[in-house]
């Protein structure tokens, strides 16, 4: 029988079989490290991702390479270490190109899983939009290197009976992609197939005619947190409330499509709690075109993809005292970014030259004075202005907006719930 | 007459001579055809993709045909100030090539490729791996019009000076006296293993790749293991930008180099030694054969080594194929395997499973080097050179800012003052010690003494690895760094988030300080970010890719405060509508 040693995290005694991994000891004694790159029978393992990143014995280290010994000390919820931990799915976020809305693991992606546990609203770093290609040449799978987070699972994990590797790491550096061969895919079993696909922490591999669909609600990571300590951090309301003073809100859609202003509709009944109380300055719901007073709170919608986006939300920030970025479009560009990882020519000329719709010899690429330049990409709010808060979705929950309103309106504490929080 | 033998004869698997296999094709054809990525897939039974993994890695393997003549022009921050911009220029009009692609007649391929190791005499390049120093305008077409009469390259490349500047002037050189063959190994019999670690234990010589990791500690782990074969490596893939020192050790006394390898085989017991040489000194390894040729035939290298009975040892050159993460140990016997230099996790160390998971020793040119010089002259005397806690002598490159670029060979404890003086340093700045990956010194600290331990100084010491690149007043310390993150960016290897995609960001947000668009907070970010690369990435790589930035954060302070925007209560950040419309401006009519 294997012996057992005595360990201890975040100041409690743990009894452990000794030479376990420290992940699975941590997780199984109700502590939350998120991890992405680590599964159970990898050995040794792999330690690519760094999400689960903690202190152990007062040094740095990721907690899936160590393995549970006596007298071990291992610090995981302190405030730096959760924001570590943070930034690197943050990281992993900004580095790709991850349309949530637009990917048929949305629901059921272990990356977007994190993103929800941590309450990630916006990635703290630009993102990237390297230009990456979606390979289709391979006979059943489809890899989507926009979506790899180059975990490493799929390259020691998938083998074919003759114990080749379908995937392999090509290049280095920031160019690094997974490669897969597509003779050895050719010669996987159908399950062999699908389980590459189910390893995959994010939509990067895909079987195709093997739906991961499921309805909105019924997915994967839809309604419960699997954190212990989901709510424990987050703030409960507060009773005691302030007597409401009026306040003026002004909303405005730049590069989006209005969805976002749909769903700030679909606080309901609310709305009438909320009528008697603010009015709207400039917004498309009165439309006001030009401001008239100071504001005390603007919600913006969609990020800039013109000049006169910028100019829109340089004004509302000289006009608002708080500035509210609503939905994925105006957090990092969203949607619309997807034309940012090619230049502004081809986007055009694609749209206006040689789509189905145009006439040959009789096309062209508007341009006027009376129009705004296009932007050579989209651009996020935070890249133009400073944004005091995120809420984010495609488009974010109503109860998440009426919410982060009243807070900010009456200072009222809330908590968003778990399925509150999505980005699609 | 020693328990630590043990002849297990170490096999090693076909795939271990990928490397070798790749180099032919390239150096033959000038490209790897997907014939040969089919053929070398069938040969080893792995995929193909895998395969292209390998290649793909590894940045001199070329896919599509790379011309008669490879050009490799070193675009380090040394390059740089020494008329990088001119020289490109004067290969493209020569060659009639644009960088990263080969001429229209497929003669000639030019390239980008980091430090060549050749520092102290830039600008310089590699033509198919023979090097060329001192470039200027003239000279390139001197060489080129010579190429194209059809004059072997061999035949017209220079032969690197060694510039060796300075030596203890009183004591004389511990690395650059001769090395008379034989002069170390001949100690072995009666210093026995046990002997080997004292005289190493007493010199405190530690690990001179930069990591300073006692060697005596390294070797007494792969002594105590008792699993054979055991595996001797020599690091000699120098890819610290501005280091060269291990280069002009093995042009000068590549013999104390082998002879401390089989010092070290003899200590633990290994029956295997490989040389992993970088690839842009590919023009040593014929010399470095027929040295250790003719080692074989005196009978000092292969079986009974030396004429020590049962001591079976012998030594392979792998030669890398451009990848500055290889010189990361684990990196390196992955390589050496031939795989994608990867770091492995610490999982397991070197020592216990190290090449094709056998107990390995990896050690440094210069390591290996003063080993061989400390059986060599004895303790006592190496002691005689240094201050207490860092006895000896260190080899040091010299470049950048300069009148006498070069190797000093400088006592250890030194002051930086001591070594700009001997140096001829011209208005030093931003003076980067051990590379982009060491820390930045400012003039300030002259009086620092070079040391490994600080625990006699009770202060500061600077404990230099091998290199110290000088920076005037006129360099831009953005172009600088900005260098360095597109050199780490393109050098990680790929597999940990921190390092990958943490480089890549740092890089963009260093084009915002240069395109005058940065505020302070973006100052705080740079400092944030680069913390969470240090303490969160899976090796050193990532680790210390971004010490040069945070020593510059810290010591110049002043030189960020002119380079950014106050924040002002606006809230409106910078933002260059200009140059954003710019790309839609074309298509006014």
């Amino acid at each position: 029988m294997a012996k057992h040693v005595n360990i201890t995290i975040d100041g409690r005694n743990i009894l452990a079989k000794e030479g376990r991994n420290l992940v699975d000891v941590a997780k199984e004694n109700g502590f939350f490290i998120p991890s992405l790159c680590y599964f159970d029978h990898i050995d040794p393992p792999l330690g690519t991702c760094r999400t689960c990143t903690c202190k152990i014995n007062g040094k740095h280290g990721p907690a899936c390479t160590e393995k549970v010994r006596e007298g071990m000390t291992v610090e995981i919820n302190d405030n730096e270490l959760k924001d570590i931990r943070k930034a690197i799915v943050e990281m992993m976020f900004a580095e790709g190109n991850h349309f949530c809305p637009s990917c048929e693991k949305s629901g059921n992606c272990d990356l977007q899983h994190m993103g929800y546990e941590m309450g990630i609203a916006i990635s703290r770093f630009p993102h990237l939009f390297k230009d990456r290609l979606i390979d289709y040449n391979a006979k059943r799978m489809v890899m989507e290197h926009n979506r790899c987070i180059k975990c490493m699972r799929c390259v020691v994990d998938v083998k074919t009976d003759d114990n080749k590797q379908v995937f392999s790491y090509q290049n280095r550096g920031n160019e690094t992609y997974v490669g897969i061969d597509y003779e050895q895919e050719a010669k996987l079993t159908h399950e062999q197939a699908i389980h590459a696909m189910n390893i995959c922490p994010t939509g990067a591999i895909m079987v195709r005619g093997e739906s991961l669909g499921k309805p909105f609600g019924e997915r994967k990571f839809d309604q419960f947190s699997t954190r212990p300590d989901y709510y424990d951090s987050a703030v409960k309301s507060n009773n005691n409330k302030k007597k409401p003073k009026p306040k003026t809100i002004a909303t405005v859609s730049l590069a989006g499509c209005f969805g976002c202003h749909m769903s700030l509709l679909d606080i309901d009944t609310n709305l009438l709690d909320l009528v008697e109380l603010i009015s709207f300055d400039k917004s498309p719901l009165t439309d006001i075109k030009n401001f008239t007073k100071q504001c005390d709170v603007g919600i913006v919608e969609g990020g800039c993809c013109n000049e006169e986006n910028v100019e829109t939300l340089r004004a509302f920030r000289e006009k608002c005292d708080l500035l509210v970025a609503v939905g994925e479009c105006a957090i990092w560009g969203g949607l619309p970014a997807m034309r940012n990882t090619m230049p502004l020519g081809e986007c055009l000329e694609e749209a206006f030259l040689n789509c189905v719709t145009s006439e040959p010899g009789n096309t062209v690429i508007p341009y006027h004075e009376d129009l705004p330049k296009m932007l050579d990409r989209v651009y996020a709010c935070n890249e133009v202005v400073k944004i005091d808060y995120f809420i984010p979705g495609c488009p974010p929950d109503a109860q998440h907006i009426w919410k982060a309103v009243r807070n900010l309106l009456w200072d009222e504490n809330y908590s968003v719930l778990y399925s509150e929080f999505k980005y699609d | 007459m020693n328990s630590n033998y043990n002849n297990t004869f170490l096999q090693e698997p076909p795939r271990t001579k990928m490397l070798d296999r790749l180099w032919a094709f390239q150096h033959t054809k000038g490209y790897i055809s997907d014939a040969d990525v089919t053929m070398l897939a069938k040969e080893y039974d792995i995929s193909e993709v895998e395969v292209e993994g390998v290649i793909s890695f590894y940045h001199f393997f070329h896919r599509k045909p790379a011309g008669k003549y490879t050009i490799y022009v070193n675009k380090s921050m040394t390059s740089q100030i020494k008329g990088f911009n001119r020289i490109i220029e004067a290969f493209e009009r020569e060659t009639n090539a644009r960088v990263g692609s080969v001429d229209p007649t497929g003669t000639f391929g030019l390239f980008l490729t980091p430090c060549i190791g050749l520092s102290d005499h830039e600008p310089a390049a590699l033509i198919n791996f023979y090097p060329f120093t001192n470039l200027n305008s003239l000279k390139i077409r001197e060489i080129i019009t010579r190429l194209k009469e059809g004059v072997p390259v061999q035949e017209i490349c220079d032969e690197p000076e060694q510039h060796i500047q300075f030596t203890p002037a009183l004591k004389g050189s511990i690395f650059f006296t001769k090395f008379k063959i034989g002069s170390a190994i001949s100690k072995l019999a009666t210093l026995e293993p046990k002997g080997v670690i004292k005289s190493l234990r007493e010199t405190k010589l530690s690990g001179r790749g930069g990591a300073f990791y006692p060697t005596w500690m390294k070797w007494q782990a792969a002594v105590d293991e008792d699993n054979f074969p055991k595996v001797v490596i020599c690091n000699a893939d120098e890819g610290e930008p501005g280091t060269f020192k291990d280069r002009v050790l093995m042009q000068n006394s590549p013999e104390s180099m082998i002879e401390g390898m089989i010092v070290c085989a003899f200590t633990i017991g290994a029956s295997f030694g490989l040389i992993y040489l970088r690839a842009e000194y590919t023009w040593l390894k014929d010399r470095i054969e027929k040295v250790l040729e003719n080692y074989r035939k005196k009978g000092l290298l292969g079986e009974n080594c030396g004429g020590i009975t049962d001591f079976n040892f012998d030594i392979r050159i792998q030669v890398g194929a451009g990848s500055y993460v290889c010189g990361e140990e684990t990196a390196l016997i992955e390589s050496a395997e031939g795989k994608r230099g990867e770091p492995r996790t610490r999982w397991f160390y070197p020592v216990q499973k190290g090449y094709l998971q056998q107990p390995t020793v990896v050690n440094n040119v210069e390591t290996f080097c003063a080993v061989a010089r400390i059986l060599n002259i004895g303790t006592e005397k190496y002691l005689e050179f240094g201050v207490p806690q860092s006895g000896g002598t260190k080899v040091i490159s010299v470049s950048g800012d300069c009148k006498k670029p070069g190797i000093y060979e400088i006592e250890w404890g030194t002051t930086l003052k001591e070594l700009l003086d001997l140096c001829g340093a011209e208005d030093p700045y931003y003076i980067q010690e051990s590379g982009p990956s060491g820390t930045v010194v400012t003039p300030d600290e002259e009086e620092v003494p070079i040391a490994m331990f600080s625990e006699f100084y009770n202060k500061q010491h600077i404990r230099c690895g091998g290199a110290i690149t000088i920076f005037n007043k006129s360099r831009d310390i953005i172009d600088i760094l900005l260098n360095y993150a597109d050199f780490y960016k393109q050098e990680a290897c790929g597999i940990c988030t921190p390092c990958r995609a943490g480089n890549f960001i740092i890089e963009r947000k260093l084009e915002r300080f240069k395109n005058g668009l940065a505020n302070q907070d973006d100052v705080k970010d740079l400092q944030d970010w680069s913390l969470l690369m240090r303490t969160t990435s899976r090796c050193g790589l990532g680790k210390t890719a971004t010490n040069s930035l945070m020593n510059a954060l810290e010591k110049f302070g002043d030189y960020f405060e002119q380079h950014v925007h106050v924040n002002d209560k606006s809230k409106s950040l910078k933002f260059d509508l200009e140059e954003a419309t710019r790309d839609f401006e074309q298509f006014r009519n």
